[in-house]
């Protein structure tokens, strides 16, 4: 059983491109930990060896941040720029995009499923 | 593209005349700038800096995180109050 760094590596598929089922291993990172460790791309996670699995696993605990580490750390960066009040903090506070992207259309990511305008909201409020 | 290491940061040349001499004579006073692309260098600590918006100087106490930041990244050039008939929840997003 592969399991490497808290995650479950599904078993068919080839090495690198399982490898990229850890958060913080993308195509990139996962070919160069193949390499490194020599190992082919065609192999399947099936049929990786303990050893093989276990250097792996060792690479990724040595070199690389993964997992909850990786997501403490954004979250950390992100609590920075809120708590300097700088213009990317007040955009993560808002919920917007911070790198400058239009807002009058799309942000769908960051703005979250889009919400129905409903005709006539206007009035509702005078009449109550 | 990122800026040349060689170069050093950009802070306007006036502004690190300024606030060399506060160090040297170890003071503390506004200053305020136009300068908003000016980089916060580890100097600026502690010195509050009036950063214009466009309309007034802001006044931002300069900390040791902000260091590597542009000071037009603390005042806000633009200032929005919410739209008409925007729900509770929008009112409150809108900085003071």
């Amino acid at each position: 059983m592969a399991r490497i760094a808290g995650v479950d590596l599904p078993r068919n598929k080839r090495a690198p491109i399982a490898l990229t089922y850890i958060f913080g291993i993308g195509r990139s990172a996962a070919d160069q930990i193949c390499e490194k460790i020599g190992i082919s791309d065609e192999r399947r996670v099936q049929d990786l060896t303990e050893d093989e699995v276990n250097r792996i696993r060792e690479e990724i605990d040595k070199n690389w941040q993964v997992e909850g580490d990786l997501r403490r750390m954004e979250g950390l960066n992100v609590k920075r720029l809120i708590e300097i009040n700088c213009f990317r903090g007040q955009r993560h506070r808002k919920g917007l995009p911070t790198r400058g992207q239009r807002t009058k259309t799309n942000a769908r990511t960051r703005r979250g499923r889009k919400r129905a305008t409903v005709a006539g909201k206007k009035i509702a409020p005078s009449k109550g | 593209m990122s800026r040349s290491l060689k170069k050093g940061p950009y802070v306007h040349p006036s502004l690190t005349k300024k606030i060399e001499e506060m160090n040297r004579k170890g003071e503390k006073k506004v200053i305020k700038v136009w300068a908003r692309a000016s980089m916060i260098v580890p100097d600026m600590i502690g010195h509050t800096i009036a950063i214009y918006n466009g309309r007034k100087h802001v006044p931002v106490y300069i900390t040791e995180q902000m260091i590597g930041h542009r000071l037009g990244e603390f005042a806000p050039t633009r200032l929005f109050k919410g739209h008409s008939g925007a729900s509770d929840k929008t009112a409150k997003r809108t900085p003071a």
